[in-house]
């Protein structure tokens, strides 16, 4: 049933129109990036190649732009002499050309390396995470949600992707330009980039004041869609009840004070983002107005007294005169500072939450995987007359472990029959809680065992601890004799076959779904495994028979229909034990009637762990444990339980119900 | 559509409009900004006379008293009307971003209430049409792609237009011949553009179903995982992983390569504007057609224009996918209750628990071949019990939920208390009718409040009173915060046992007419179960008790037990009337009860 929960929660994505604009900052950047890149640096030479054209084509943006200055030079040149020489501004005028023809050139070609390279380091970091995920213990799927472990392959893959295909260049490009911009005005005239940099100083100041209030604005705005993402959640997924009881009017009220909140902290989250853009633009026209001025004061002031030395060098740079051109050319610069200075600042955000979004990701992959330190393994066996057991490399249809002794490097041979015994196993989930208390039961080759309890008394668990899922704490578990730690556990769960209360069913075809529990089964075998179900005859009856496709979780079947469907992939698994954790529980008592032949001829000669709510069920099981509060109270055959008159007896005759 | 969502504006309408209003201003200032800079440089510097330059702001400068003006005081003196301009351009932009995210947070809010409200008044059949996850899709995340559009179209479906038309004209005012290059590299642009995006939209939409298919394998496989485990086909999820991976990959790359044109095209575009700009200016000014300054300034101006289109494609785009999340919205806002009481008389109340079905036929889905339920003819008095038993899909709970009008059937009559369900108003009715849901919700808040829902005026003496009778006191009063124990979004703080018992002390507060139990007390124990009933038969004598149960015993005592099959009734009868003459019962008692020794 939590599991049914968690899914639902996994529909939107609780991120809202927080957008591109998350605050979060990672706990270790430096470490984090570090990882990062070194996945994205899976290509250092393509890199160095993108960092190359990144600053080819942000370079030629300046580039450009300070080639205007001869050619405005040579106009004005043109005005006042009256000659139209023509060869020197086609010069200029194909220089220029080229040049903007390459930055474009390069900047189609980095992005599209670039394209590869963010694909590229997705692609890798999600078959890392998702190989990673498939390793880890059932305890971490027990503490984390589907939507939680969705969103690091949804939204923290997204932001990662955002950063490196965009971010990532675009700091490398907003920092050649202003560097390259910055070279450039100071090669043009120090003393009008001295004003530049006290407008950058304020703009700085302007964007960190901002940015620190709209943080606090995201931040406030991200609780409050919590707020209402939750109500709207739980109202409309209980919207049956508020009809019943006729809540529409509450609801609807208590809605509006939390949607109004969040309108508020949403207006001045989204006012403090998109404020820096004008402000930012504007600010650059007072730069180029006080340029101006300043530009003109110096031009007309000495533009005709020959100046020498470090005034020169001061009002004039390098080339020791401001000209109208390069008074041109230092203009359109102030013009082009600000714009990737709000880039590298918005960036870094994107960059920052990409970091973070990271740093969820590798905590997963850095997630201890399941131990397995067994040696012990399943393998194909051959007996002869005299009962020595060979190993074999073909499928005999005999299996045996394989147990090599470390002490003197023998190997022993141990044929697979299906014997399980618990001894004086405890075990808590959290290591505090106890859930089951020195539990000892065996289950010969063969035999069927029932377990009966109230929820929570903890038959299921004794169950998932016989696979694996869990370790115990205490006491010792073997089959056929060999305690299970040292059995490899692919093998030990090979050895198994399970049916359980939630069918989980994979979209594919129905054939697809059954061959799960035999990759290489034959379509005979399939029918065959589908007989014993009894799951043959619906079969053939859907529009495609083996082939109809399941979509959804099987959900264009009926749960009856889905709980037979995994049955005959238990069937057609054919271990030697076989664990039924309310396999039927959804099949009602006459339709069960109807399958019982099938489950009989599946639990033929096989070690059977049933877990049933309906006594009917567990009658006639060798033996039947009867749980409370994780140890067993009544062990026996039914009859013997029922002259015992304890508390089976009174299950039985109703007197007491489970729970 | 548009119009119908556009409604919901309501109330931010003013800030709508003064959004796009200051923005208009800002424009202005900022398309006449650039050609301030070339009186700078012509005027100020060249000491070309202003009266020798082109264009109505030079005009308006003159009237300024600026034509008197010469060298380093016109420089001064414009550059400090640039600053001003520059002030209220901030102004401007800044309270444009703030009015356009009053409005866009607001429109968002109250669509957001429109459709929670809708959503509250939609019957059983609408929620079922759309499914929950859908409607929560809808309401999340559809909303915020609506309200961040909107805000964005405030700001941007003028701005980028004017500036284009004020840009071009303030380009043909400075000179008109050098205008044409636009001519020329607009409309190139523009198709370039409009290409790229046709050809990549298509490109996308199959990059989102791989994603969709990318998302639903991980989703399965997450859901399964114990599957997976116990049959150890981690290798093979592993490598059906990777295969959509894979795909996820290649899709993105073939949409997004096209994408990335976009840059490099603007770019070009730009350059070869400014490049003829430059070779025709050069001759222009040669002829002295023109000054330097224009020149400058007509570069400007370029970069504005092909900025503004830039951003007109962005909306373009933007829009697109807002008009996916739009239309999803509007279908729910545009879906009619399929449940009314418009006609229904206010004064009408329900006067006794008698119920009635005359030939009932119910369809989930009009278009459905076969009735769930079909010929339902049945009459319960006032105070009866009335037990109802059926396989799975019998349609036990379509029968009760008829009762309070949660859906409508398709032929036939529903009557309550002698009038048809259909004449009383829809909460006079389910205040009578109480009912226990199948699927029992519980919400976060704390026990006493979740009570509430029952009765809001209830005394804590009544409260408690009911959670007697349902067998709940005295586990809640086991908690240590007892009734103020928090129950957690869903009731998760309970178990299911308790939350049964909460749900049926919650519809008993309630103190209805007609009290419906489905299926409500299964994971309660028969002991339990058989003081649950004592209860109420004891306490509300008057109210009819309708109980749908899986086990013989909870409704063996039942005054009549309804035997449905396949949506039809079977028999109805007394415990004992069934067990002697019909199979169906027979079978589930005999199943049931299967060696049950004597006691």
């Amino acid at each position: 049933m939590s599991e049914k929960q968690q899914i639902k929660k996994n529909g939107p994505p609780p991120g809202g129109p927080g957008g591109k604009m998350k605050f979060e900052k990672p706990n270790d950047a430096k470490k984090t990036l570090l990882r990062l890149l070194s996945y994205v640096v899976k290509n250092k030479a393509l890199l160095v190649l993108v960092a190359f054209l990144v600053i080819i084509s942000s370079g030629a943006g300046v580039a450009g732009t300070y080639l205007l200055t001869p050619i405005i030079n040579e106009i004005g040149a043109v005005v006042k002499d009256g000659t139209f020489d023509i060869t020197n501004i086609v010069k200029y005028l194909v220089i220029i050309g080229v040049i903007y023809v390459c930055g474009a050139a390069a900047q189609y070609i980095y992005q599209r390396l670039m394209l590869n390279i963010s694909q590229g380091t997705l692609n890798l970091l999600r078959k890392d995470l998702f190989e990673h995920l498939q390793s880890l213990p059932i305890k971490f799927f027990d503490t984390h949600t589907h939507g939680e472990l969705m969103s690091r392959f949804t939204n923290d893959t997204d932001t990662i992707r955002e950063a490196i295909s965009q971010g990532l260049v675009q700091v490398i490009s907003s920092l050649v330009t202003v560097f390259g911009i910055f070279a450039m005005m100071l090669y043009i005239s120090p003393a009008l980039t001295g004003l530049i940099i006290i407008m950058l100083f304020v703009m700085l100041n302007i964007i960190k004041f901002i940015g620190g209030k709209s943080a606090n604005f995201f931040r406030k705005q991200q609780q409050n869609i919590g707020a209402v993402n939750g109500y709207i959640e739980e109202f409309i997924e209980g919207q049956r009840v508020v009809k019943v009881f006729c809540r529409e009017e509450k609801s609807k009220e208590n809605f509006a004070v939390r949607n109004e909140s969040f309108r508020k902290s949403a207006t001045n989250a989204h006012t403090c983002a998109s404020i820096i853009m004008p402000i930012m633009g504007n600010l650059s026209y007072f730069n180029f107005a006080a340029t101006a001025a300043l530009g003109a004061f110096i031009i007309i002031r000495f533009g005709s007294t020959e100046l020498t030395g470090a005034s020169a060098l001061l009002l004039g740079g390098i080339e020791g005169t401001l000209t109208i051109g390069s008074l041109a050319a230092f203009l359109q610069y102030t013009r082009q500072f600000s714009n990737p200075i709000s880039q590298v600042s918005q960036q870094l955000n994107s960059i920052l939450a990409a970091l973070a979004g990271a740093e969820r990701i590798f905590a997963i992959i850095d997630a201890k995987p399941e131990e397995d330190d067994g040696y012990v393994t399943l393998v194909n066996a051959n007996v002869d007359e005299s009962g020595n057991i060979t190993e074999s490399e073909k499928r005999t249809g005999t299996w045996a472990w394989r147990h090599p002794h470390s002490a003197d490097g023998t190997v022993t041979y141990t044929l697979l029959k299906g014997d399980v015994r618990f001894h004086d196993v405890t075990f808590s989930y959290d290591g505090k809680k106890t859930v089951l208390k020195n539990v000892s039961l065996y289950a010969k080759p063969g035999q069927k065992i029932a377990f009966v309890g109230s929820t929570g008394a903890g038959k299921t668990t004794i169950t998932n601890l016989i696979n694996r899922f869990y370790d115990i704490d205490e006491g010792k578990i073997t089959y056929d004799g060999i305690n299970i730690k040292k059995i490899k556990k692919d093998d030990l769960r090979r050895s198994l076959a399970m049916v359980l209360q939630d069918t989980h069913l994979f979209t594919g075809t129905v054939e697809e779904n059954i061959r799960y529990g035999k990759l290489d089964a034959t379509h005979e075998e399939i029918v065959e495994a589908a007989k014993l179900a009894n799951a043959h005859s619906f079969i053939k009856r859907l529009p495609d028979g083996y082939n109809t496709k399941l979509t959804g979780d099987g959900s264009n079947l009926s749960q009856g229909q889905r709980q037979l469907l995994a049955i005959a992939r238990a069937a057609v698994a054919d271990p030697p034990v076989l664990i039924l954790d309310e396999a039927t529980s959804s099949i009602d008592t006459r339709t069960e009637k109807l399958i019982e032949k099938g489950m009989d001829k599946l639990m033929e000669n096989k070690t059977v762990f049933v877990i049933a709510h309906r006594l009917s069920t567990v009658r006639n099981s060798n033996a039947i444990m009867v749980l409370e509060d994780g140890q067993i109270i009544e062990k026996g055959d039914h009859d013997t339980l029922i002259d015992e008159k304890g508390k089976y007896y009174k299950l039985y005759t109703g007197q007491f119900e489970l729970s | 559509m548009f119009r119908k969502l556009l409604s919901y504006a309501k109330g931010y309408r003013f800030y709508s409009f003064l959004a796009p209003a200051t923005i208009v201003l800002e424009v202005l200032l900022e398309v006449a900004i650039p050609f301030l800079m070339s009186v700078i440089i012509d005027s100020g510097i060249n000491g070309i006379p202003l009266s020798q330059k082109d264009g109505f702001v030079v005009d308006m400068l003159i009237k300024m008293g600026f034509g008197e003006k010469q060298g380093l005081d016109l420089v001064v003196a414009t550059g400090a009307l640039m600053i001003i301009m520059a002030c209220i351009s901030l102004a401007c932009g800044a309270s444009a971003a703030f009015f356009a995210a009053k409005a866009g947070m607001g429109f968002g809010k109250n669509l957001r209430g429109a459709m929670f409200a809708k959503i509250q008044d939609f019957s059983f059949s609408n929620v079922d049409k759309f499914s929950t996850g859908s409607l929560i899709t809808r309401m999340t995340t559809d909303v915020n792609m609506i309200q961040n559009a909107y805000m964005m179209a405030l700001r941007m479906l003028i701005r980028s237009p004017l500036m284009f038309v004020m840009a071009i004209g303030m380009a043909i005012g400075i000179n008109k011949r050098l205008s044409l290059v636009f001519l020329i590299v607009g409309p190139l642009l523009a198709f370039a553009l409009i290409f790229v995006g046709s050809k990549a939209h298509p490109r996308f939409e199959r990059m989102f179903k791989k994603y969709d298919k990318f998302n639903t394998s991980i989703q399965e496989n997450l859901i399964s995982i114990r599957v997976v485990k116990a049959f150890v086909r981690s290798k093979h999820e592993k490598e059906k992983f990777q295969i959509s991976n894979d795909e996820l990959k290649a899709a993105s790359i073939f949409a997004e390569k096209l994408i990335i044109l976009n840059g490099p095209i603007m770019m070009v575009a730009v350059y070869a504007c400014i490049l003829s700009i430059l070779w025709f200016g050069t001759k222009l000014i040669f002829v002295g057609e023109m000054q330097l300054g224009d020149l400058m300034s007509f570069i400007t101006y370029v970069q504005q224009i092909l900025m503004s289109l830039m951003m007109i494609s962005m909306i373009f785009v933007m829009s697109v996918m807002a008009k996916a999340s739009m239309k999803r919205v509007y279908e729910v806002l545009n879906e009619a209750p399929t449940i009314k009481d418009d006609t229904a008389d206010s004064n009408l109340q329900v006067n006794s628990g008698d119920i009635e079905f005359k030939n009932v036929f119910f369809k989930y889905n009009e278009a459905a071949e076969e009735p769930v339920l079909s010929n339902i003819n049945l009459s319960i008095k006032s105070g009866e019990t009335v037990g109802i038993l059926g396989g799975t899909g019998s349609a036990k709970s379509s029968l009760v939920q008829l009762i309070p009008r949660l859906y409508d059937v398709s032929e036939g009559e529903v009557l309550v208390g002698g009038r048809n369900v259909k004449d009383y108003k829809l909460n006079t009715l389910r205040d009578s009718v109480s009912m226990v849901l199948q699927s029992n919700v519980l919400f976060s808040g704390t026990i006493e409040e979740n009570l509430r829902w029952g009765n809001e005026n209830a005394t804590m003496e009544e409260i408690r009173e009911a959670a007697k009778i349902a067998c709940a006191d005295d586990f809640v009063m086991s908690f240590p915060d007892q009734y103020n124990t928090d129950l957690g979004q869903g009731g998760v703080n309970v178990s299911g046992g308790q939350k049964q018992r909460l749900c049926i002390a919650r519809a008993l507060l309630k103190n209805p007419k007609i009290l419906i139990l489905d299926d409500s007390t299964s994971a309660v124990d028969t002991a339990t179960d058989g003081k649950i009933r004592e209860g109420m038969k004891n306490s509300l004598p008057e109210t009819t008790k309708i109980i749908i149960a899986q086990r013989i015993n909870s409704i063996q005592h039942a005054d009549k037990i309804i035997v449905l099959d396949d949506g039809k009734i079977d028999d109805i009868g007394t415990h004992e009337k069934l067990l002697s003459r019909n199979e169906i019962y027979k079978d589930v008692y005999i199943s049931q009860q299967e060696g049950k020794m004597e006691q």
